[in-house]
């Protein structure tokens, strides 16, 4: 089984460095010309940033330099003892000083876009526009229990969370076969080719003498709990200074937060769009790349003067 | 001389070292395990008014802190540390829980989270027991590193001092203490402030307000 599988449209970035964020190692991925006025890209949790080589590709060919980072523990990127949001934010804001001191566009996918509305809300001088990939945290859904049976339910939550972190010391990911891999990540994106799914695998996983295993820290599990309430970062959305174009996808998936359309448009800052597709799930742009990217670009065209026409 | 800190065992927690310390190594029934408050670190020997405990007295060095290791990064918050005392609550067994301020916090988390492990948590005063209050407040990024030279992490007392503590949420784990735990009291409030956060745990039925000498007294006599 050869390591290097293509996709039709998938490049590889066209430069790749690290910065120090911190005291951890960032890998940082980028794609078009070096000189074309910048534009950072942020995943979504348990995401990295080579799931952005169709995407950003795209992105590039419109005229972009197209930046993109594994968050801490994610990708190519080093390992953390700890993993914030408040780090996250922090890495952000390395990366794109690496890039440049003015203004830039981001474009976030689900968490990303989550960081980057935070990383907007604190640094308003950084950010020209905002492209949300249906990243705009949701309300919490607990289910309807009695009082009771709710502090059992959390209970548990927190006994296994807890009980993972006693494991954390001698955790790995499981290795697999590239096919293993991508029917598991299959199982979150349900409408990608196979072939898709593959490419994915070989760049997000690595070959280890005993098979194929994701690159991500296997201190990092899926699931949380903790103070933070979706509503706080959605009240941050009315006061931002940069318009948003919030792009969402309506297929119910696990890892989707389930905003409605209607929740979200009240909620957005003047200049702002919201656009949702029925038939796509929770990771538009690596469903539907073209069409994400044409309307990302048509956005940032009418809204950052920067731009190239 | 016995009261004296005697030996220090270090524990893993995924990437970090922790030092938990033996500052009585042995007496009768159940270990308290005294967690510290923000930017602290355990005391040298059992402090006078924990002193009557009658059992052995262990302290933990969070994250960060003391004689554990100073991560890279930082990322720290307060159910992180509720998992270091999980890492101390496995190597030790049942304990009851001393927390100042900071270490307050946490031993509330990790009585609501480990009920059958926790026999008892008293919550003190001490520094970071405020935390960043009960909602944000306007977001700020670092954008220069910090001086990072051993413990205290500054990381840990920059981010630790403005971590949300909603009241609503501290409740859920009182409750939780209180439902599952065996004891008829779980939880005792000796600080003297009470932040929104405490004040709301402070009001929960069957949470005790009382002096630090009767929580002690209270806990040492439940088996």
């Amino acid at each position: 089984m050869p390591d290097v599988v293509s996709f039709p449209g998938a490049r590889a970035p066209d430069r790749c460095r690290t910065v120090d964020s911190h005291g951890i190692r960032i890998a940082v991925h980028e794609w078009g010309d070096a000189d074309a006025p910048p534009l950072v890209l942020a995943h979504g949790g348990f995401d990295f940033a080579r799931t952005f080589d169709v995407f950003a590709p795209l992105l590039a060919e419109g005229g972009w330099r197209v930046v993109a980072w594994d968050q801490r523990g994610h990708g190519d990127s080093g390992y953390a003892a700890m993993y914030a949001w408040e780090a996250d934010v922090r890495d952000a804001l390395t990366v794109v000083n690496s890039v440049t001191s003015g203004p830039l566009p981001i474009v976030g996918h689900s968490k990303g876009g989550a960081v980057s509305l935070q990383f907007a809300a604190s640094l308003p001088h950084r950010v020209s526009a905002l492209v949300n990939l249906d990243g705009l945290p949701g309300r919490r859904t607990m289910p309807d229990v009695p009082d009771h049976e709710r502090t059992k339910l959390l209970a548990s939550e927190l006994a296994a969370w807890l009980d993972f972190r006693r494991r954390t010391v001698t955790n790995q990911r499981r290795a697999d076969t590239i096919e293993g891999l991508a029917e598991r990540r299959g199982a979150m994106n349900p409408r990608l080719s196979t072939e898709w799914l593959r490419y994915l695998v070989t760049v997000g996983a690595r070959h280890d003498p005993d098979g194929w295993r994701w690159k991500i820290d296997p201190s990092l599990r899926m699931g949380g709990f903790g103070p933070w309430r979706p509503e706080w970062a959605m009240s941050r959305l009315p006061g931002l200074g940069a318009p948003v174009l919030a792009v969402l996808g309506l297929q119910p998936e696990r890892m989707g937060w389930g905003n409605a359309a209607e929740e979200v448009a009240g909620m957005l800052p003047a200049g702002s769009h919201t656009v949702s597709y029925d038939d796509v799930g929770h990771f538009v742009h690596i469903e539907q790349p073209h069409r994400v990217a044409a309307l990302a670009l048509d956005f940032l065209a009418d809204h950052v003067a920067e731009a190239r026409p | 001389m016995s009261d004296r800190r005697h030996a220090t065992v270090m524990l893993r927690h995924d990437k970090v070292e922790l030092a938990l310390h033996a500052l009585r190594p042995d007496g009768e029934g159940r270990p308290l395990l005294h967690l510290h408050g923000l930017g602290e670190q355990s005391p040298t020997a059992v402090p006078r008014h924990l002193a009557p405990w009658p059992g052995a007295v262990w302290a933990l060095d969070f994250t960060g802190h003391g004689a554990s290791s100073v991560p890279a990064g930082g990322g720290y918050y307060c159910e992180l540390l509720m998992a270091d005392v999980d890492t101390a609550l496995a190597h030790l067994g049942p304990v009851t829980l001393y927390g100042r301020g900071l270490g307050a916090y946490v031993a509330l988390l990790a009585a609501g989270a480990r009920p059958e492990l926790v026999r008892g948590a008293v919550l003190d005063d001490g520094p970071g027991l405020t935390g960043g209050g009960p909602e944000p407040t306007t977001p700020f990024v670092l954008g220069a590193p910090l001086p990072v030279a051993g413990a205290p992490d500054p990381y840990a007392l920059f981010e630790l001092s403005h971590d949300v503590r909603p009241p609503d949420y501290a409740v859920t784990y009182a409750r939780q203490a209180a439902t599952l735990s065996s004891l008829d009291t779980a939880l005792a409030v000796a600080a003297v402030v009470r932040p929104p956060w405490l004040a709301a745990v402070a009001a929960e039925p069957g949470v005790l307000t009382v002096p630090l000498a009767t929580c002690t007294d209270m806990f040492a006599k439940v088996t």
